[in-house]
Formats: structure tokens, sequence, C-alpha cells
């Protein structure tokens, strides 16, 4: 018996889309589950990123000085680095804030659109960055997974090609 | 003189009228060329270069649509270059606007999102501008969103040779440039506009719409696309 791949998922400054579709290739998770590893991911409670993983799933962009350090220690512990959906691979909505300053876009969440403790957070929330990044402005990307979300169709067949050791073909569309 | 040039495409000896553009024949032989500005029947004017061929080997690469054929001229369509080409263009596109397809009206619609599918560009290698673009939806029934708007002239020219109104333009230079309503004036108070609505239906992206579409609801009604060339020489007759 070959040894399991080793699967995680990172969910950074994105709606949780991605996931969802990557859990809707429903039944095909059961058939995959005796050949993968969920070693790390929001669907599991570990809270420690393994020292080395197979293949990495990025859902969001790179958007809070959280997110880069995350993503930066991901790549060194990853083998197969897949940027998955819009956010990761464009920016996209979390993106469109890049047009202002952090200041501005603080000041219309915080304080003009708030009714209590009208200020930014200056504790335990991460600390935004300047501009909000696609994931390959920060680290190298082995693959890109477009589509808002991905439809799982497309997760499925990438899942299934990576694992049967081939590479994915597939026409990418952005949306 | 001869009526008629014989040329290649891709290996193939194809005959054309003498003042047929390389894309004219490339279209009525069914070979794939991607365009984003070219419409059968508006002027050509070559602005967004997606068409760009091979000629004779040469390293100078060509628009097809403003380009007219040539006696035993060999023209290749497709290789690994031109498509290093093409694909930057796009990736060049989507990094000077703010095209955000996930939250476009035109997004299942849209031309450059259909060519960026075809033609591969799974991301961008270069850094997104993000630039401080406006939307102008003073108009009742209309919006543009420039934002989306990719500098094809393609509503300019439907705007002037096929309504006669010439309510758009193309203002300022370079990375710059907008289109325009008459004198950079909002669209509602155009007195030109005829509110035919013609831009908006062959706009390739979600800049020009009709309001009240939401997400993904901006299918273009482009039934008279055929008619356009004929629709041209009948104004052209009339001056």
């Amino acid at each position: 018996m070959t040894a399991k791949v080793s699967l995680a998922t990172v969910w950074l400054d994105g709606c949780s889309g991605c996931h969802m579709s990557f859990l809707d290739i429903d039944e095909v998770l059961l058939n995959i589950a005796d050949r993968i590893d969920l070693v790390y991911s929001p669907l599991v409670d570990n809270k420690v990123f393994p020292e080395m993983v197979d293949l990495t799933l990025v859902e969001g962009a790179v958007s809070s000085e959280d997110d880069r350090a995350k993503i930066i220690k991901i790549r060194q512990h990853t083998r197969l680095l897949i940027a998955m959906g819009d956010c990761a691979v464009t920016g996209n909505v979390p993106a469109m804030r890049n047009r202002y300053s952090v200041e501005a876009i603080q000041q219309r969440a915080y304080v003009e659109n708030a009714d209590l403790q009208r200020q930014p957070p200056t504790s335990v929330v991460p600390k935004l960055l300047p501009k909000v990044q696609p994931v390959h402005n920060v680290v190298t990307v082995d693959q890109f997974l477009p589509g808002c979300p991905p439809p799982s169709t497309l997760i499925r067949d990438v899942l299934l090609a990576l694992l049967a050791g081939q590479k994915p073909t597939f026409a990418p569309r952005f949306g | 003189m001869s009526s008629v040039k014989t040329l290649k495409i891709n290996g193939k000896d194809v005959s054309a009228r003498t003042d047929d553009t390389i894309l004219q024949v490339i279209r009525e032989h069914d070979i794939f060329l991607p365009t984003l500005c070219h419409i059968e029947g508006l002027s050509a004017v070559g602005a967004c270069r997606l068409c760009l061929v091979e000629i004779n080997g040469s390293s100078k690469l060509r628009s097809a649509c403003v380009t007219q054929v040539e006696e035993g001229m060999e023209v290749v369509t497709d290789n690994e270059r031109l498509q290093k080409y093409r694909r930057m263009i796009l990736e060049m596109l989507f990094v000077e606007g703010n095209h955000v397809c996930a939250v476009c009206v035109a997004n299942g619609y849209c031309e450059l999102q259909w060519l960026a599918e075809r033609l591969g560009v799974d991301h961008t290698r270069l850094i997104y501008l993000h630039p401080d673009k406006h939307v102008d939806a003073s108009h009742y029934r209309y919006a543009i969103d420039h934002n989306r708007c990719i500098l094809c002239a393609r509503c300019v020219r439907v705007c002037g040779e096929i309504e006669g109104a010439h309510t758009w333009d193309v203002a300022g230079r370079g990375i710059n440039a907008h289109v325009v309503t008459d004198l950079n004036t909002s669209w509602d108070s155009s007195p030109t506009c005829t509110e035919c609505g013609k831009c908006v239906q062959v706009c390739p992206t979600g800049a020009l719409f009709k309001k009240s579409r939401a997400i993904g609801e901006m299918a273009k009604d482009n039934h008279f696309l055929p008619y356009l060339k004929t629709m041209r020489e009948v104004n052209k007759n009339d001056r």
C-alpha cells in the first residue's frame, strides 16, 4: 500500500465559498478518503501547520500581516501549492479596497458606520497590509484554479488528476 | 488587374478579394482568431492587437484587421509566440482596469472573460494597478463603469458610424485614456445621445450596461450585428 497524500486547505481573505465548493464534491470525498490525509484545514482541528504537506489548497487573498506570515510559512512546508479561487488568484473582491488607504477604509468601517466603540481595532485583529495581493505576488504558486468559486467539478477533476500523478488540464475561467 | 489575390493561411491556399483584410479572409474560412475591438461592419482600428499574425515569417507582427491581403502572402495565425503575446495582452487588459468578474453584470457574457478562458489565462504575471476609475450612472436607462472599459472604442464607432450621433469619443492619452460622452459631460446631459443603446450592446465587457441588471444578467442583445455593414453603407450613401 502506498502512503497517503497529505492535504491541507487554508482560508485567507475570502468568503469560504471555495471551501464550500470543495465540500460540494460530495461522495468523491469519501472515494478519496483512503488516499488522502487531511492534516490541516478550517475543517479539522489542527492548529499547527505540519512539517511537510504534499498538497495545499489556498483560498483567499493576502490581506493582513497574519495572512502574509501564514502563507510564507505554508509555502516553506508545502510541496505543491494551489491558489484556489479568484481571491487567491487575482485578489478579486478583497482587492477592491486597494484604491483606498487602509486608514480611509478603517475610518469608514469602524467609525462612520459604527454605533459603539467607534475606533479602529488596536489589538487581536491582525493589521491590514496597505494593498491586498494575490497569493503568487507573495509566494510561488504551482497551480492556479480560478473561479468564484471554482466549480466543484473542477476541484474534483484537479484533485483526482493530481492523486493519479497527472498534470491537470482544464480551461481556466475567472468569475 | 486581377480582382482576386491568392495567399496562404496556415499553409493552406486561399483566395481573397483585393480589398479584403487578412481578418476577413480568416473569418470566411472559419479559422479562430481572437479579437476584442473588431466588429464586422464597423471601421477597423487595430486597437486591441489580439488579432496579430505572422506574415512571411517576419519578426514584425501585424494586426489582421487592418492589414490588406497581398498576392503570395504567407500568414500564420497561431503558434507559441503569438499565443504568448495574446496572453500578455489579455493580462495587461486585466491589470490596467478593475475587472472583478465575480461581481460584474457581464459575468458569463463578457468577451474578455471568454478569451481569457479560451487562451488559457489562469492568472496575471503583472501587478494589478487598481486605478481610480469612476462610474457615470447619471443616465436613467444606461450606465458606464470605466473600471471595466478596455478602450476597444466599439461604442465610439457604432455611435458615430451607424447611429450618426457621435456621442462617444476617447479623451486623454496612454494610461489616462477613457471614453467620454460629448465634451466629457455627464451622460444624462447629452444633447446628442439618442438612447438607442447600440453602444451598450456592442460593448465586449460590462463597462456599458443597462440599469437594473444584477451580477451576470447583462446578456448582450446583438441581433442587429449582421446588419451593421448594410446600415453603414446606407449612411455613407445618404451623405
